[in-house]
Order: C-alpha cells, then structure tokens, then sequence
C-alpha cells in the first residue's frame, strides 16, 4: 500500500474516523457542504479506503477536501461511528505538510486564513480582536458593527468589559507572558513550522504567478486567494 | 409532533453537570460581538444564584478556529487546551465551563482522544512542561456554560421578573433554539439531549414560558464553516445555510431564535442584514427580520436586567418587537450611548431592515 496512506494512518484523528466505511451515503445526505458544493463526503472516504496513493495525491491537490466546513454532522449520522470531517482535516494537514494546498484555488486560502486568525492568535491572544476585524474584509458585517468599531471603546466600557486592561474581565490585555507561553507551544508543537510552511510554499505559487507577496493582507497575493472564486465549485442543481 | 415521546427520550440524555465553584473560560468571539452576554452570565451565577466562579487573566484562545481552519495543527491545539487545564488546576478548580461550543467541542475531543490514546496525554504533558514549565490535573466536569444556566433554569424562573409570554394575548413567545453544531453533533452523550433532540436551550424557553417551534431545517448548520465564512470568496457557503433556516423557518412565525453558540447568533444576525441588502427580503411580517438572542441576554431579560446593559444595542436585526410584546421597560434614548450618557452617535439606518433608534 501506499506512503501516503501510511502518512495519513499515523494521524490519531484519521485512526478515530475511518473504520471499514460501508460506502452508505448518510454523510453526503446530512451535509452542508455537499448541498452547497459539488462535494461527496461518502467519495473521500472511498477513496481513502483504496489506499492508493494516486488517487490520494490527487485528492491532496483538489479543490474537494477543502470544501467541508468541520460543522461534524456526518460524525452524529454515520452508522459505522466514522467522521468523514476527521479524514478532512488529516488530509488538510497532509496536504500542508507536502505543500499540496497551493495547487489548488480553495487550498491556497490557507494563505489568507494564516495571515489573518492565524497571526491574529499570537498577536492579541484571541482569534480575532476589534483592531484587526476590518470593514473592508467584512462588509456583511452592517452599519451597527461599524458604529460598535469606531466607538469600541466606550461601547466596551459601557457593557461593563475590560478593553485592553490589565487583570481578568471582557478583552483584557492578555498578558505578554501568556502570549510568550503560546508562542512557545507554538514553537514546539509544530504550530510555527505549519505557519512557516504555509508562508514558503505561498510564496513559491506567488512568484511561480507573477504576483506581487508582501507582509500583512495588504499585498496581491493576499487579495487573490482571499477573494478569487472562479464559480466552479457548485452542486448542479 | 408527539411530544410526551420526545420528553421519554431526553430522559436518556441528562449529562453531569457540576453544582458550584466553576473555573471560566471566555470566548474569543462573544468578547467581541456579544460582550454583554458574558457580563451577565457571571452577573447570574454571583448575584442570582450565589455560585463561585474564576474568571481568569491570563488564558488564551484555544486556537479552536484555527484548529478548524486547518491553520494550528492537533498538536498545538492539544497543548494550548493543557495550559487552560494548568491555569485551572493552578486556581484550585476542577470544573471547567467554557463560554464557547468550538471551545467546549475540542475539549471534550481531546479528552476523548486522551481517554482512547493514553501516549498522546503523555506527549501533550511533555510539551506543556518544555514549553511553559506547567502541569495539570484534567478537569473533573467539563460544561458548557449553557449547560449551566440550563442547570438552573427554574431557580432562574422563580426570580423571573418577565416572562417569554405576549402581555396583550397571554399567549407563549414563539422560539426557535439553534444549538451549534459542536456542542453534541461529534459527542452526543456531552450535551443534555444528545444530537438528535439537544434540550439545553429548549428547557429554558419552556421553564420560562415560551414555546419551543419545531422546524425542518432546526438542526442545521448556521453555516459558519469556519474558513467558508473567514475567507471572503467562500461566504456563498455561510449565507446559503443560514438563508436555508431562515425560509424553513419563516413559515412558523417566530418571535425570537435563542442560540448557544459564540458564531451562531453573530451570522444569524448578520447574514439577516446581508439578504436583506441583496435581495430586499426580511424574514417577518412587519419588516423588522427575527430577533436573535444568546440564552444570556434572554435569562437577562426574563431577570429584569436594562437590555442597554445587555448589549442589545450591538444586535443588528432589531430586538425591540421583543421586548415590547412581553413588555419589557427600557428607554431607548439611551441605546446608543456610553457609560455616563455620552453621544456616541447612532449606527447607519438599513436600506430594508426596520431600525430603532432615538426618535
């Protein structure tokens, strides 16, 4: 059998997930992504299970595995207790670790989700922060959020939080020393190597393209996988 | 529907859920969009119900959307839950209660895998102790901090000083309960109710007098989807889902939605507001969309709390039809001002979505 399947059958997630699929379909009829996108949980797991690291390969640099949106419905459904969203974040990993995701439009947004959440972690100690949600990225967001942002500050002092603050409360200030601790569980873990992997393997695509790659989200390499969607990627119906 | 048979089945899903001294951990997104329900959740277990609670300085995100992003490998994640497990048992607790589903979701997953994969524990306590000098001792009772109020829901409606009932007809508000998806989809037996019919939210509406509306798309995503929302050029996915509960729903009339998620009600709100800029509709009659509450801001409500204190004023789908059909008090030249009165002006009004403001 193949190295990638071996690859993948270390990963404690794809052991947790995948136990002779019956190939029943139940996954594909509760979820979301398949509804939305031309997707079929109940294929993955398939072509998983033929070990056959071709097949395997070419799901690595699809667009397919980066479809689901981890809201695990599929785990509550299927009668064999497998979890085709657990396969979908070991081969998202995989795909990471071989530099795989660039080939593919929706796994180049890997770029777009590292320079935002992803920094924004390390940077403030939450997953996103008032300071870094902009407008621009977020017009859904509606002219009440707007006002919340421009006036963040007395808002946030009016519902009684600790903006900024030292000490416990509503988004304090989280210590320097709390965000050195997770820095350096990053650095160990692998969470920096991801990181770092996702920045080398982005800017090879972004020379290999011919566009421009810079720091923070101001740059054209950003906006592109931020924004681009090729309308490809839908259910027939 | 047959009702009875339902309240059988529920029967076989009542998880433990810890009495007192409870050590608590924030949500990255509520602090942002929904700060005043976290307020009011330590407000209730302090003042209402004489709980003791740790509201800790130094914790972190939980990297929860970046595990799910695909970004923060499982690793990682495992460690960064650790240290809160460090902090906690540093604190001299035992009994963890996030305010967050993703958070709560992980939790509960890494304590499973640890459970069925004892050498990753012991990995995950090699790097905690390398990179931070920490140990911990695993939580006793892991719940979520709905879990909570759902516990004690009825001390609640004793001290009720409203009711989820239209003061005109006497008649029961009309609920719809979104769960998310990680509180009992990937661990049915971790939440009250189990996947098939969670009861954490649906105990509360009837506890305090409202009626719980069964609905065919009720158990569906909100469409978060992590980086189907975070990415600009997915959020088709997002408002397709949300959309696709709102017309299931529509139909039935709902006076309100009640969430338990961090996301969950930020989309619902939000993506109300976006199909309204896009196609001109809003999903009730008189124009004004449906109200979308957390389970904080109604036990608020129902308590008497002022809704400017509970951060009504930061909902973009107006909540006032609600408030004014239990009959709730308020004085809405207040929304939009600060802690002493201050002009902080007012949000934009909507092209479609009705909007109350200071008239």
């Amino acid at each position: 059998m193949g190295e990638l399947y071996d690859k993948i059958a270390q990963d404690v997630r794809f052991v947790e997930s995948l136990s002779a699929c019956i190939n029943c379909g139940t996954c594909t009829a509760i979820c979301p992504a398949a509804e939305f996108y031309d997707y079929d949980p109940r294929i993955i797991a398939s072509t998983v299970q033929t070990k056959d690291d071709v097949q395997i390969e070419a799901l690595l640099r699809s667009e397919t595995i980066w479809y689901c949106g981890e809201c695990m419905s599929c785990k509550t459904r299927c009668p064999r207790g497998n979890t085709p969203g657990l396969i979908i974040i070991a081969l998202r990993s995989l795909s990471q670790d071989l530099g795989l995701f660039t080939d593919s439009e929706k796994g180049r947004q890997q770029f777009a989700l590292k320079r935002t959440i992803g920094e924004w972690m390390l940077r403030y100690g939450y997953c996103v922060h008032p300071e870094a949600m902009d407008i621009e990225l977020h017009p859904e967001q509606g002219p009440v959020w707007e006002w919340e942002k421009e006036h963040i500050e007395d808002v946030m002092n009016r519902l009684g939080a600790n903006y900024k603050g030292d000490g416990p409360g509503i988004l304090r200030k989280i210590p320097q020393s709390a965000l050195d601790e997770l820095q350096s569980i990053f650095d160990i873990t692998g969470g920096t190597e991801r990181y770092n992997r996702i920045e080398t393997f982005s800017k090879q695509k972004a020379d290999e393209l011919g566009i421009e790659f810079g720091p923070g989200t101001e740059n054209d390499y950003f906006n592109f996988v931020y924004s681009t969607n090729n309308n490809k990627h839908y259910s027939k119906e | 529907m047959n009702i009875e048979g339902k309240r059988l089945l529920w029967q076989d899903y009542q998880k433990e859920i810890a009495d007192d001294n409870y050590y608590y951990a924030r949500s990255c997104i509520r602090q942002n969009f929904f700060p005043g329900s976290e307020k009011a959740f330590l407000k209730i277990l302090r003042e209402e119900l004489g709980k003791d609670i740790h509201d800790e300085a130094a914790h972190t995100t939980c990297t929860g959307i970046g595990y799910h992003s695909d970004i923060v490998p499982f690793d990682t994640t495992m460690t960064v839950v650790a240290r809160q497990f460090a902090l906690m048992t540093e604190a001299g607790y035992r009994n963890f209660v996030p305010s967050c589903i993703t958070s709560f979701g992980l939790y509960t997953e890494i304590l499973e895998t640890w459970h069925h994969f004892p050498e990753v524990e012991e990995k995950v306590r090699r790097f905690l102790k390398e990179a931070t000098g920490r140990e911990f001792e695993k939580p006793k009772n892991l719940a979520h901090a709905s879990d909570i109020i759902y516990k004690f829901r009825n001390e609640i409606a004793v001290k009720a000083k409203y009711r989820l009932i239209d003061k005109n007809t006497g008649e029961p508000l009309r609920v719809v309960e979104h769960i998310g998806c990680h509180y009992s989809k990937m661990f049915p037996n971790k939440g009250v109710g189990g996947a098939e019919y969670p009861y954490v939210l649906t105990g509360m509406i009837e506890a305090w007098g409202g009626e719980v509306i069964d609905y065919p798309e009720r158990r569906h995503c909100c469409g978060f989807g992590f980086r189907q929302y975070i990415v600009r050029a997915n959020r088709g996915y997002s408002i397709a889902c949300s959309k696709k509960k709102f017309e299931s729903m529509e139909p039935y009339n709902p006076d309100l939605i009640i969430t338990n998620c961090p996301g969950c009600p930020m989309f619902l709100d939000r993506w109300q507001y976006a199909l309204s800029e896009m196609e001109g509709k809003t999903y009730s009659k008189d124009g004004n969309g449906i109200p979308v509450f957390t389970y904080e801001e109604v036990a608020g409500l129902v308590l008497g709390y002022n809704p400017w204190d509970l951060g009504l004023q930061l909902h973009q789908v107006q909540t006032e039809p609600v408030l004014d059909k239990i009959g709730i008090e308020y004085d809405k030249s207040l929304k939009f001002k600060g802690l002493n009165g201050e002009d902080l002006g007012e949000p934009k009004s909507p092209s479609f979505l009705k909007f109350y403001k200071d008239e």
